[in-house]
């Protein structure tokens, strides 16, 4: 059974008060996730007792540090279902596992008048790195359209696969719609035309059930610190063969396996692909927050944010001049993305923040998207495993506050 | 709960903007937005014989801060030199702001000086000494 006061106990933060007086009502975990006092103390004990450089000490510390640092990557194969741990490579978090394959698989693959499929849905680390490499290589970016009500305009996938096509790269979730995209079948219609598909899965691994061999993709990313895990680690999954025919993306130490004053032979699967002394404490951080996500259940938790989503979204609707951005029902990831009538969303954000409640303000790194929308910023409520109805409520009132601030 | 930095005069002036509009024939204007929330604004000028601000009008969209304060301060500089207007100072707009602020909404408020100040040194003013171009 999903224990919530139990779970509310594990993230310590929770009983922090943010101003005198006023307690936190944390509603941004799409932005970054609290952590949980299991992940706190894996790290904690690593810094105090066991740390070491990894890989290449004889003694003893950078043995467990190795081992520790080693046993996380497959902890992390495991909650994904990659068939093997070589298969996981720890980089700084999601953005940097996109720029990871544009600048690597990118360069060494895609010529002038190949193309690179995205959508208008997704977040500035999906859309930069290709924008980089576009313009350096001469490729041409498309953008599947999304419909009004926030969801993939699937019926027109034909239209933008094409035999030039070379790859797919698209959000499971959106971060600000919350739409929750069907991951198989963009990757089938991505293969279908020969053309890689790449998942931007840092809206979604948080959230519910990963299976990368399930979803069939090539790559897929995300990111450590909105999965209870620390900041400075994200995770690129990429398939055995693709990855063993990539280049380096980063030189130096760790990802070679021999170097001469005239060149380098780069290190075997995963380690070509991390440079220079790795994310060892944040690794750590990272597996102790997979065991934790998977005691719970992610199925658990998914069901758990489905319930509380659809609270907040009938809540948000009855409140005069508020319009809800993205989908309705059960397609919808844990979060509520809106406008209010005659208040700017850092308006909103600024006065809930006087009653403890955190919100996200701005473009949600979505710029485009705001764009097609005709809007500047939107308001973003996000929710996570520990998240309660009276959260919720706090939220609700909170707005009717801010109507009234605004004499509205 | 406080919210005290909206103040009345804040929200007043976001329901009723003092100097809103575009000029005609401005001697200087520039607009900027600020990327973190969207906010725009542009600012027209127009100058007099003796280089004092004549004519002041604004515009563009935005949160209550930022709007609020381009009334604020487009009122101020009614009538002051160019090199008055150079030299207007953040700590005087966040006076006439008059609410505390955090520092993310800091920016919010000193956006139409920034945009202000772009336009300023943007035109030759031969009393100013520090002005090289």
């Amino acid at each position: 059974m999903y224990d919530i006061e139990r779970i509310r106990a594990d993230f310590p933060i929770l009983t922090t008060e943010v101003y005198p007086g006023v307690p936190l009502v944390y509603l941004d975990s799409a932005a970054s996730s609290q952590k949980p006092l299991v992940v706190l103390e894996a790290m904690d004990d690593y810094y105090r007792h066991t740390h070491a450089n990894v890989h290449r000490g004889v003694h003893r510390l950078s043995e467990l540090a190795t081992t520790a640092y080693e046993g996380a990557r497959v902890q992390v194969a495991e909650f994904i279902h990659a068939p093997a741990p070589e298969e996981v490579i720890f980089v700084g978090n999601a953005t940097e596992g996109f720029n990871l394959v544009a600048y690597s698989w990118g360069r060494a693959n895609l010529r002038p008048g190949d193309e690179i499929l995205l959508t208008e849905m997704e977040h500035h680390a999906n859309l930069v790195p290709w924008q980089i490499l576009a313009a350096e290589r001469g490729i041409t970016l498309r953008y599947l359209p999304f419909r009004d009500d926030g969801t993939l305009a699937l019926e027109r996938l034909d239209e933008f696969l094409t035999e030039r096509t070379r790859l797919f790269s698209f959000t499971a979730v959106s971060n600000v719609f919350g739409t929750i995209n069907p991951v198989r079948q963009l990757v089938d219609a991505a293969h279908a035309v020969g053309a890689l598909a790449m998942v931007d899965a840092a809206q979604s691994v948080p959230h519910m059930p990963t299976d990368v061999v399930g979803f069939d993709c090539d790559f897929l990313a995300f990111s450590s610190h909105k999965m209870c895990g620390p900041t400075g680690i994200g995770v690129l999954y990429g398939r055995r063969e693709l990855l063993a025919a990539m280049p380096p993306f980063l030189g130096g130490g760790d990802m070679i396996r021999r170097v001469t004053f005239d060149g380098f032979i780069p290190n075997e699967l995963p380690w070509k692909f991390e440079a220079g002394t790795p994310r060892i404490a944040e690794a750590i951080g990272l597996g102790a927050a997979v065991t934790y996500l998977s005691g719970l259940g992610l199925e658990a938790i998914h069901q758990h944010e489905q319930s509380i989503t659809a609270y907040a979204l009938e809540a948000l609707s009855e409140i005069p001049g508020l319009r809800l951005l993205g989908p309705p029902g059960t397609q919808h990831g844990g979060l509520a993305s809106f406008t209010l009538e005659g208040v700017h969303p850092h308006d909103i954000a600024d006065i809930l923040d006087k009653s403890g409640i955190a919100i996200r303000a701005g473009h949600h790194c979505a710029m485009p998207l705001h764009h097609r929308l005709g809007i500047s910023a939107s308001a973003r409520a996000s929710f996570y495993v520990h998240t309660i109805p009276a959260e919720i409520d706090h939220l609700v009132a909170g707005l009717h506050r801010v109507r009234e601030v605004f004499r509205l | 709960m406080d919210a005290g930095m909206y103040r009345e005069q804040i929200i007043d002036l976001y329901e009723h903007p003092l100097n809103y509009g575009h000029l005609e024939q401005p001697d200087f204007t520039y607009e900027e937005d600020n990327p973190l929330c969207g906010d725009v604004i542009r600012i027209d000028v127009r100058l007099d014989e003796q280089q004092r601000v004549a004519e002041v009008l604004w515009s563009g969209d935005g949160c209550a801060i930022s709007q609020a304060a381009a009334s604020l301060l487009t009122e101020e500089i009614k009538g002051q030199t160019l090199a008055e207007v150079k030299a207007f100072s953040s700590e005087r707009l966040l006076e006439l702001v008059g609410v505390p602020l955090s520092m993310a909404r800091v920016k919010c408020a000193l956006l139409s000086l920034k945009v202000l100040k772009a336009g300023a040194y943007g035109i030759p003013d031969p009393s100013d000494m520090r002005h090289h171009e």
